[in-house]
């Protein structure tokens, strides 16, 4: 086998190229299925970005005529600047309190073993595990009798419910690569446990807890389940008045909604593209995965 | 224990030793207390609305005995058939997801130019949102959509295809928007294992296929479950697709859209507890079923890291 080669010098530089070579059938299917991908992803956002830029699009290739006021309308009619508004509080409360809650929680499971640890790391796997719907109708249906939901508070409290697991989990392999003779070796030398917090171990928690923060960031913003369930008219996040305009629909212009749709794509591109450049993706679950 | 009476010999010490050091002894010590307002939390907004639910469930609006919700639920069709059109969709999107991603992460994972610029853009339907793949799915593969109409002027077909608005609608926005996570995942369970295995076996003379086939394949097993099940979690919760791309009140209503109509435009809280606590016993029941599968496989050291 001549591709042999391949895997015995996977860091030289020429790999691209030696990949690109037709050395093997396979490589070519996958190269294939990649480009399908790419196609009908690009396929899919090119339409809808070109019918909210179109006047009138009815079934032929391209539309009619081309303008920008779609957007303008939608930001006005749906009054994105205040949803924006919105979905940034609930983004960033989000972001702060799970991470709270979550990095202590990820310490002390990280650091020690306790009779009953098995109970409490379910506890943390299983609102992972559920799917947001199925513990959502219940939690909205609590939040509705002591009246929280429909407020910005209900939203934002029923967002955590997934993203402390989250930050629990995301955080635990990042804390155990840290020696635990370094807190011993600062105990030595005098340091109370608020200094070894906030000088020995918070500095170099640092990377990790960006990471999860805005790996929450970003689920935050995507999150439709929940806050659909638990949103009122002064609460709603971006998603939920996207998917509120399709079904008001009737008179409203889809172009309307296109503009919108696009304007959601392009802001969670934006905090995607950041995500991506503060966590590698691929060192995310080896931990999980050499249980 | 050991360490303390060496510290300090003599039986009298033992005794002594205080209640604090013998549940430090035992891993429970002040560090704990960071676990209480995580668990408190999730106990107060996880658990108390699971149980709240569950007894709501069991007391049924219109009355009857604990299990009339239940039991409406398996006698009437039109809510039965929701959990197979559910299943019908979630299944085969999470198992094409993770198997599609099988290769392809196959190939990603050595280092090369372009690397990180081709992972981006393979993720890049994470930004998507549900409204913008509905929207694209419709324009392209509607009746007037790009696709139909290439196949019509090239005369492969006659009719324009039905593919939104239906079965093949959600599926294809299932796998557009779980595709990334499955990838993702798959890709990071695959750069854990040791390319040295693979280097080892190289040497012995095994073909690249052979490679995959004894070597990577049977120690990326376990990850792959775990994948699949994370995908179907996703995948099983597709309620706003399939109310956007599909037939909700039809061929796509899945079980979320009926446990939907029941709580919040019927007002039957109890129905839609009900509804949602089969949905949590069928999804927990089929990740059960994943990971007693996956603890058959063999799960040896990987090497590398973690």
């Amino acid at each position: 086998m001549t591709s042999s080669t391949n895997v015995s010098t996977p860091a030289a530089p020429s790999t691209l190229r030696r990949l690109l070579k037709p050395s093997s059938i396979g490589g070519w299917l996958v190269w294939g299925m990649i480009a399908v991908f790419f196609v009908a992803m690009f396929a899919l956002i090119f339409t809808v970005f070109l019918d909210s830029i179109a006047t009138t699009w009815f079934g032929s290739w391209l539309p009619d005529d081309f303008t920008t006021h779609w957007y303008g309308d939608a930001w006005a009619e749906f009054d994105l600047a205040n949803v924006l508004l919105v979905t940034g509080q609930v983004a960033v409360a989000v972001v702060v309190i799970s991470t709270l809650i979550g990095v202590p929680a990820a310490y002390a499971l990280a650091r020690r073993n306790f009779p009953g640890k098995r109970i409490v790391t379910v506890l943390f796997l299983l609102p992972i595990l559920i799917p947001p719907i199925t513990y959502g109708i219940p939690l909205a249906t609590v939040l509705y009798k002591v009246q929280l939901a429909g407020s910005l508070f209900g939203v934002i409290v029923a967002n955590l419910v997934p993203t402390v697991p989250f930050v629990v989990l995301v955080m635990i392999p990042f804390i155990e690569q840290i020696d635990p003779k370094i807190e011993a070796a600062a105990r030595m030398c005098g340091a109370g446990t608020m200094t070894i917090f906030f000088r020995v171990v918070g500095p170099l928690l640092v990377p990790g807890i960006l990471a999860a923060g805005v790996l929450v960031l970003v689920r935050t913003v995507g999150m439709f389940e929940l806050t659909f369930l638990t949103s009122g008219p002064s609460s709603s996040t971006i998603v939920v008045v996207l998917y509120g305009a399709v079904f008001g629909a009737g008179i409203r212009a889809p172009q309307e909604v296109d503009a919108m749709a696009v304007l959601y794509t392009a802001s969670m591109l934006v905090l995607l593209v950041a995500a991506l450049r503060f966590v590698n993706p691929t060192q995310l679950v080896t931990r999980v995965g050499a249980r | 224990m050991t360490t303390a009476t060496g510290l300090a010999p003599g039986g009298p010490e033992v005794a002594r030793q205080s209640l604090r050091h013998r549940l430090a002894d035992r891993g429970i010590d002040r560090v704990l207390l960071l676990l209480v307002p995580g668990v408190l939390f999730l106990s107060l907004l996880f658990i108390y609305p699971f149980l709240y639910g569950l007894n709501l469930s069991i007391n049924p609006t219109n009355g009857g005995g604990p299990l009339t919700n239940y039991q409406n639920f398996f006698s009437d069709s039109y809510l039965r058939d929701t959990i197979w059109t559910t299943l019908s969709l979630g299944v085969p999107a999470a198992l094409f997801n993770v198997l599609i991603s099988v290769p392809i992460a196959y190939r990603m994972r050595g280092r090369f130019r372009f690397k990180r610029t081709i992972t981006t853009l393979l993720v890049v339907p994470i930004a998507l949102g549900t409204v913008l793949t509905a929207d694209g799915l419709i324009q392209l593969l509607g009746p007037s959509g790009w696709l139909n109409k290439m196949l019509l002027d090239f005369k492969f077909i006659d009719q324009p295809l039905i593919l939104v608005h239906n079965y093949w609608g959600v599926l294809m926005s299932l796998i557009i928007t779980g595709f990334p996570f499955a990838f993702l995942l798959v890709l990071s369970y695959l750069s854990g294992i040791d390319p040295n295995l693979e280097r080892a076996a190289s040497v012995m003379g095994a073909g690249t296929w052979e490679r995959f086939r004894r070597i990577t394949f049977p120690l990326l097993v376990p990850g792959l479950a775990i994948t699949f099940c994370l995908s179907f979690v996703l995948a099983f919760s597709v309620f706003p697709s399939a109310s956007l791309v599909g037939d909700p009140a039809g061929s796509t209503r899945v079980i979320s859209i009926a446990a939907y109509h029941a709580a919040f435009e019927q007002f039957d809280y109890s129905m839609g507890s009900a509804i949602s606590m089969i949905m949590g016993a069928i999804m927990l029941g089929i990740i059960a079923l994943v990971l007693g599968w996956r603890s058959t496989m063999f799960r040896g050291a990987t090497g590398g890291k973690g």
